[in-house]
C-alpha cells in the first residue's frame, strides 16, 4: 500500500463555545489514498464536517495528527494555511459557494489567479475547465442564471484550477435533485479514476454509495469501521 | 477579466453612488475649507511679503500689520547707520477712512511710503506709477475695491478725513482680509490723512545690502535701537496671520471646517465599505477556504476604495473649482495645483482609512463559516 495522501491519527476536537465544551471529534483515524473516492457518512452532528474541515487545513485540531502528503499540518501557523489549502485542496461546497458577481469563467479564473497563473492565460485555463465538466455553453453566465447542478459544476471546476491532489466535498448532492446528483458523483469519480486525486464526499445520502471505493461511518466524532487499512 | 473587487463594487450601485457623494461633498468641503484658509494667509500676509524688505522695525509689542503704534522717525538715522543696512524708510500701514463724494464712509488700509524707494512701493499696478504718487494729495486705489469706495476713473478727487484725495493709479488684486480697500499714498500724505504727528512713524522697513546675514542685521539693530522691535519679514508676517487666524478665531473655523469635512467622508465611505464587505461575508469566507491570503482580500478591498476615491475625487475637484471660480469674486479663495494634488493624496488615504474597519473584520473571518449553510 503506497503511502496514504492523507493520514489521520487520534485527532480530537473539542469546541469551546461557551460552558459546555462539545467534543465533536474523539480519537479518529484515518487514510485517504490518492485515486480513490471515500465516503464518509454518519448522522447529522456526528463531526463529519469537522473532520473534513480540519483535514482541509480549515479548521484546527485540538489534539492528534494529520498529515498531508507526508507531512505534519497540525503545528503550522495559523498563516502558513492558506498556502497548504491552495497547494493540496479543492473544496466543493453544498451551497456551491460560487462569487454571485462573476461570470463562471471568472469563478474560475479566481481559483487559477490564487494560484499566481498569469492574466493572458487564465481565460484559455478557466474555458478549459469548464469543457471538462462540460459547461462548454456557460463561459459567460453568472449564477443566478445556472441551475444548481450547473452551479456545482462550477464550483468543481473552480476545486480543479489549483490542480489540488485532495478533493474534499461536504454533501455535494444534497442541493441537488438525483439525477444531477450523479452527474456531479460521476464526476467525482472520474477525477479519482482517471486523475489519480483523493476524493472525500461527506454524504447522508444513501444514494451515492454506489460510486465509493470505501464507505467510513462515523458517530458521535468516532469512525465505526475502515478508517484505516 | 474584470476583478471581484471591480465587480461588487459596481454590482451595487446605489451604494456606490452613496460612497462617491461621501467622498465627492468631503473633497469639495476641504478644497473650500483649505482654500480659504490659503486666500486668507495670502490676504493677511499680502502687503507685508510684497513690501521688498527684509526687517521691520516697529513699537514692541505689535500683534498684527494694522496695528502699528507711533515712535519717532528719528530713529531711522540709526538704522541707516547700521552696517549692512542699503536703504530704510519710514513707512505708514494703518486702517484708514474714505469719504465717498455722496457723504458715505468706507474702510481702507492706508500705505504711506516713500516714492523714491521701492519699500512698500505698490505692486500689480495697472494705471499709473509710484512716481506719480509724489503729487500732492496722490493715491494710488486697488481696482478690486474702487467700486466700493466710488472710483471710476483716474483723477477723480475724494476726502479722507477732510483732506482731498486724488486718484493718480490703480493697482489690481490687492486683497485685504478685512476687507479695507487698499490705498497706497506717500508717506507725507499718510501723516496728514491719519493725523499722525509729523516727526513720527509707525514702522522702519529696512533693506540689507546684498549678502548681508539677516538674522545678524536684526540683532544689530534690535541691540542698538531701544523701545522697538525687529523683525524678519517672515517672522512679522508669521505674527499677522497668527493674529487674525487664530487670536479671532477665523482660521480654527476654516480649519474646523476642513477636519470635518474629512471626519464625515471618512464616516460615510466607512459605513459604505463596510455595509459593502458584510454584503459580501460569505464570498470572503469561500476566497479564504479556498487558500486565498488575507493579504488577497486586503487588495479586493483597498482596489474598491482606491476606485472609489479616484472617482469620487475626479468629480469632486471639478465641483471645487467650479465652487471656487464662483466664490472667488466675493471670498478670497484659492484652489492651487499643490493644493488639488494633495487633496487627491488626502482622498486615497481617506478611502483607506476607511477600508481599515473592512479589512479588520474580514481578517476576522472563520473560514470554517463556508460549511454553514
Ligand atoms: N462552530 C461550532 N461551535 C460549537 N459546536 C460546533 C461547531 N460546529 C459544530 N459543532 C458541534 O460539533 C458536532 C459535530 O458537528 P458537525 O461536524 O457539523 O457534524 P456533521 O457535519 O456531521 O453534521 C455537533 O454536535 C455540532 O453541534
Ligand atoms: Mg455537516
Amino acid at each position: 500500500m503506497p503511502e496514504p495522501i492523507v493520514q489521520v491519527r487520534g485527532l480530537t476536537k473539542t469546541y469551546e463555545s461557551g460552558a459546555a465544551a462539545a467534543r465533536a471529534l474523539d480519537g479518529v483515524n484515518l487514510d485517504v489514498h490518492a485515486g480513490e473516492v471515500m465516503l464518509l457518512m454518519g448522522p447529522s452532528g456526528s463531526g463529519k464536517t469537522t473532520l473534513i474541515s480540519i483535514m482541509g487545513c480549515i479548521l484546527r485540531a485540538s489534539s492528534g495528527s494529520v498529515r498531508i502528503k507526508g507531512r505534519e499540518i497540525t503545528g503550522l501557523k495559523e498563516k502558513q494555511l492558506p498556502r497548504i489549502r491552495l497547494d493540496n485542496i479543492g473544496f466543493v461546497f453544498q451551497g456551491f459557494n460560487l462569487f454571485p458577481t462573476l461570470t463562471s469563467s471568472e469563478n474560475v479564473e479566481i481559483g487559477l489567479d490564487l494560484k499566481g497563473v498569469r492574466v493572458r492565460q487564465r481565460k484559455q485555463r478557466a474555458r478549459a475547465l469548464l469543457d471538462s465538466v462540460g459547461l462548454s455553453d456557460k463561459y459567460d453566465a453568472f449564477p443566478a442564471d445556472l441551475s444548481g447542478g450547473q452551479k456545482q459544476r462550477v464550483a468543481i471546476a473552480r476545486a480543479l484550477a489549483g490542480d489540488p491532489g485532495i478533493i474534499l466535498a461536504d454533501e455535494p448532492t444534497a442541493a441537488l435533485d438525483s439525477v444531477t446528483g450523479r452527474t456531479v458523483m460521476d464526476m467525482m469519480r472520474k477525477l479519482a479514476k482517471d486523475r489519480g486525486r483523493a476524493v472525500v464526499v461527506v454524504s447522508h445520502d444513501g444514494r451515492v454509495m454506489e460510486y465509493a471505493d470505501r464507505v467510513v461511518h462515523i458517530e458521535d466524532g468516532k469512525i465505526l469501521n475502515g478508517g484505516t487499512h | 477579466m474584470a476583478s471581484i473587487a471591480i465587480r461588487n463594487l459596481f454590482h451595487d450601485k446605489v451604494r456606490l453612488v452613496v460612497t462617491i457623494t461621501g467622498i465627492v461633498f468631503a473633497v469639495v468641503l476641504i478644497c473650500i475649507q483649505v482654500g480659504l484658509y490659503i486666500g486668507f494667509r495670502t490676504t493677511i500676509s499680502d502687503v507685508i511679503l510684497h513690501s521688498r524688505a527684509d526687517l521691520w522695525i516697529m513699537t514692541s509689542g505689535v500683534r498684527y500689520i494694522e496695528e502699528g503704534v507711533a515712535f519717532p522717525d528719528r530713529k531711522i538715522y540709526d538704522v541707516r547707520a547700521t552696517p549692512g543696512v542699503a536703504d530704510a524708510q519710514n513707512i505708514i500701514i494703518q486702517f484708514g477712512d474714505w469719504t465717498r463724494p455722496n457723504g458715505s464712509q468706507e474702510g481702507t488700509e492706508l500705505i504711506g511710503l516713500n516714492p523714491d524707494s521701492d519699500l512698500a512701493a505698490p505692486w500689480n499696478l495697472v494705471a499709473g506709477s509710484a512716481q506719480d504718487l509724489k503729487r500732492a494729495d496722490a493715491v494710488i486705489v486697488d481696482k478690486y475695491y474702487a467700486e466700493k469706495l466710488g472710483v471710476d476713473h483716474l483723477g477723480q478727487i475724494f476726502e479722507i478725513r477732510g483732506h482731498r484725495a486724488r486718484v493718480v493709479g490703480f493697482t489690481n488684486g490687492i486683497r485685504t482680509f478685512t476687507t479695507a480697500a487698499t490705498v497706497f499714498t506717500s508717506f507725507r500724505n499718510a501723516l496728514i490723512y491719519q493725523q499722525i504727528p509729523d516727526d513720527r512713524t509707525l514702522f522702519i522697513l529696512v533693506k540689507a545690502k546684498p549678502g548681508t546675514d539677516i538674522e545678524t542685521l536684526r540683532s544689530a539693530l534690535q541691540s542698538r535701537l531701544k523701545d522697538v522691535e525687529v523683525l524678519t519679514t517672515k517672522q512679522f508676517s508669521d505674527r499677522t496671520v497668527y493674529y487674525w487666524m487664530f487670536s479671532t478665531g477665523a482660521g480654527v473655523t476654516v480649519i474646523i471646517a476642513a477636519v470635518l469635512g474629512l471626519i464625515v467622508g471618512i464616516v460615510v465611505v466607512t459605513q459604505t465599505i463596510y455595509a459593502a464587505t458584510i454584503d459580501h461575508l460569505r464570498e470572503f469566507g469561500t476566497l479564504k477556504a479556498i487558500g486565498a491570503s488575507n493579504f488577497y482580500i486586503y487588495k479586493i478591498i483597498l482596489k474598491q476604495a482606491t476606485i472609489s476615491a479616484v472617482i469620487g475625487y475626479a468629480i469632486g475637484i471639478v465641483v471645487a473649482f467650479i465652487a471656487v471660480r464662483l466664490a472667488g469674486e466675493s471670498a478670497p479663495i484659492s484652489l492651487p495645483l499643490p493644493l488639488a494634488i494633495g487633496m487627491f493624496f488626502l482622498t486615497l488615504f481617506m478611502c483607506c482609512l476607511a477600508a481599515l474597519v473592512s479589512i479588520n473584520k474580514v481578517t476576522r473571518i472563520d473560514p470554517a463559516m463556508v460549511f454553514k449553510n
